[in-house]
């Protein structure tokens, strides 16, 4: 059997919008993924050991707060600097449109936005998981 | 995007094209009703009057002839300069009270300077963080006059130690105002999460503002009592209803409790309701929430009717508005407000178009304002009190509404009550749960979105979108730091050791808090200490 895809959903910063994130995560397990939920609150450096600890595929952010170029950014550069460059890093949430190429700049592979069903975001990791 | 994949339905196709007809709570509706289906007639009181106990038709005789809802839009972002800025202009424009949307960082009691605060300057609401900034929030604004809205939970009592405190220091006697703070700390554990203490001391810090402000600020609500973020978090309406009058229920009890008499406090309870998409049923839950909550209140010895009201502010729901179309948002929020109004709402606020896509812009938050002045002064559902009471299918859903709520009431009580079924996860896993389903079954196409799974447009949307200035945080910063180095320090520090001394024993906070806000000691500072002395509350992870 293949080896499952191992997902972090993961929750930075301060908001507490974490709908989201919960019902991709259960999308995710759904399809077959192992998903690990970080749970609210955290910091680009617990997110990121969190993902070397649990040896992830994939690290899924989610953010309604509008504080993205911020935080999103931050894990990008974090995943960079530990040298995580084998896994995949996505986002959603309140994200404009015009954010979103500065965002893929710093690193974030994809955003999915507002409507978007979770079947994409499946797709989307199965085409693109890393490794 | 999926939409050029997708068969467009034609013009023709006028049937609808689902088997089952159920609400969004999934209660099955038949194609028609008739008294038949209405039983039970003396416990559901479907004779008594609007402003009679029950109050199932509304809590007071006149309703909207007497006084329209409260045009209450919820608004922060930035700075507190740019948010008095849109006050004033939400106010020119007919607004008739204000809500304040506080950021993060202000939400969980961290002044903008601190390390978690980072990034989050004013994105989703306006930072506070001390009294010189709330000074500045309602600069020329009569606080007399206006009632105001507070969006704030863990910090509450601090944060309205702050508006009374610049009401004070205006001249303004405490017993003038008039307002809400939210207050509602078992809903933030159970949904909107933006809680800070445990659930014990923050009771006793909700008790004491209950408590003060019977003795001290009798105009206001201090608590209220929220549906709204359980319902964004994915619940049912039946669910919203029934956890909301839970966790009232749990309030009063606290308060019972600590000795404190029921008509003296339960007057200046408040709720809080959501309107979804649903247009019958959002009607029948607000109408089901009245006669509850009167009867349980009644239950627990309150005597006078203004106890026993149910008064309650409603949002649209944030969480039916599509990035996709935005302009048809306006639709959509026509018709949640109109259930509202129909249901009794006493306040009301109207999403913007464009708030699936950043918080509003001056043009979007107008157009949002204008459909309740179009409702209150140009459709002509306000001429008579509850409109729909008598409706066969109306009192048929209003009942189910209630005995659905009961059936939770009793899970609730078999769990233990609510603290203990929040510290199982029951309410979060129920939540998730009707979350999960109602992503499906759009994902599905069994529940249509307009513009998200049917009558799909590729246009991109091109409304403009307000931006929260990054300098911002910046300018905070040196605020703060030079409040901190021209304030009397050896007073912030006196006030601060009193207030510890104060949680660690078990009097009224109220007091206190009120002493640091004047020598201004800061949100983070003062909070700080109770973190210290309260501890913080952990989640568990569910989903």
């Amino acid at each position: 059997m293949a080896k499952k895809i191992r997902v972090l959903i993961a929750k930075p910063g301060l908001d507490g919008h974490d709908r989201g994130a919960k019902v991709v995560a259960r999308a995710l397990r759904d399809a077959g993924m192992e998903v690990i939920y970080t749970g609210l609150h955290q910091t680009a450096e617990q997110i990121v050991a969190s993902a070397i600890q649990e040896d992830v595929d994939v690290i899924g952010l989610s953010l309604l707060s509008g504080a993205h170029m911020t935080l999103f950014i931050d894990v990008a550069k974090l995943m960079k600097t530990q040298e995580l460059t084998d896994v995949l890093l996505i986002g959603g949430g309140i994200i404009p449109q015009e954010d979103i190429p500065a965002l893929k700049k710093a690193g974030i592979n994809e955003i999915f936005g507002p409507g978007t069903p979770v079947d994409d975001i499946v797709c989307y990791i199965q085409k693109n998981v890393k490794r | 995007m999926t939409a050029e994949n997708e068969p467009r339905p034609t013009q023709h196709q006028t049937k609808p094209h689902k088997k089952r007809f159920r609400t969004l709570s999934n209660i099955d509706i038949a194609s028609i009703y008739t008294p038949e289906q209405l039983t039970d007639d003396a416990a559901r009181y479907r004779d008594s009057l609007p402003g009679q106990y029950p109050f199932l038709r509304g809590v007071h005789e006149d309703m909207y002839r007497g006084r329209l809802w409260t045009m209450r839009q919820f608004a922060g972002f930035g700075s507190a300069e740019e948010t008095n800025r849109r006050y004033k202009y939400l106010l020119e424009h007919g607004e008739t009270g204000l809500s304040v949307a506080f950021d993060y960082p202000t939400l969980y009691g961290y002044d903008t300077d601190q390390p978690l605060a980072r990034g989050e300057f004013g994105k989703c609401g306006v930072a506070i963080s001390s009294l010189e900034d709330m000074e500045i929030l309602f600069h020329d604004i009569p606080l007399k006059d206006i009632t105001t809205s507070m969006t704030i939970n863990g910090p509450a009592a601090i944060v309205w130690a702050m508006y009374i405190a610049n009401a004070e220091n205006q001249g303004i006697p405490k017993h003038l105002l008039g307002g809400t703070i939210q207050n509602d700390i078992l809903k933030e554990y159970i949904a909107q999460k933006s809680y800070i203490f445990p659930p014990e001391p923050s009771m006793r810090l909700i008790v004491d503002t209950f408590e003060y402000g019977f003795k001290q600020v009798p105009s206001w609500n201090t608590i209220s009592i929220s549906g709204y973020h359980i319902r964004e978090a994915g619940s049912t309406a039946v669910q919203e209803l029934a956890f909301t009058l839970a966790d009232g229920l749990e309030y009063v009890k606290a308060a019972m409790a600590r000795g404190l008499a029921i008509d003296d406090f339960a007057p200046r309870l408040s709720f809080f309701f959501n309107a979804h998409n649903d247009f019958f049923e959002e009607i029948a839950k607000y109408r089901a929430a009245r006669r509850i909550w009167a009867k349980e209140i009644k239950n627990l010895g309150a005597k006078h009717p203004r106890s026993q009201w149910l008064r309650f502010h409603t949002q649209t729901a944030g969480c039916t508005l599509t990035a996709q179309q935005p302009e048809i948002n306006i639709t959509r929020v026509t018709l949640q407000a109109l259930a509202a109004v129909l249901g009794g709402t006493q306040s009301l606020h109207t999403n913007s178009m464009d708030e699936a896509l950043a918080l509003p812009s001056e043009k979007a938050v107008k157009i949002a304002l204008r459909t309740q002045q179009i409702i209150a002064e140009e459709s002509g559902v306000i001429n008579t009190a509850d409109p729909l009471g008598g409706s066969y299918y109306v009192e048929w859903l209003t009942d189910t509404m209630e005995d659905e709520t009961y059936k939770y009431f009793d899970r609730i009580t078999k769990l233990g009550g609510v603290i203990p079924a929040i510290e199982k996860g029951f309410f979060q896993r129920e939540i998730a749960e009707s979350a999960y389903r109602y992503q499906k079954e759009i994902d599905e196409k069994q529940r249509v979105i307009v513009g998200v799974n049917r009558y799909q447009s590729n246009e991109a949307p091109s409304i403009p979108l307000l931006r929260i200035d990054e300098k911002g945080e910046e300018r905070q910063i040196q605020r703060l730091q030079h409040l901190r180095k021209t304030r009397d320090q050896a007073k912030t520090d006196a006030t601060l050791a009193t207030l510890r001394k104060a949680a660690e024993g078990t009097e009224n906070l109220m007091p206190s808090l009120l002493a640091c806000i004047h020598s201004y000691a800061t949100l983070g500072e003062t909070c700080g200490v109770l973190r210290d002395v309260f501890g913080e509350y952990r989640e568990p992870a569910i989903y």
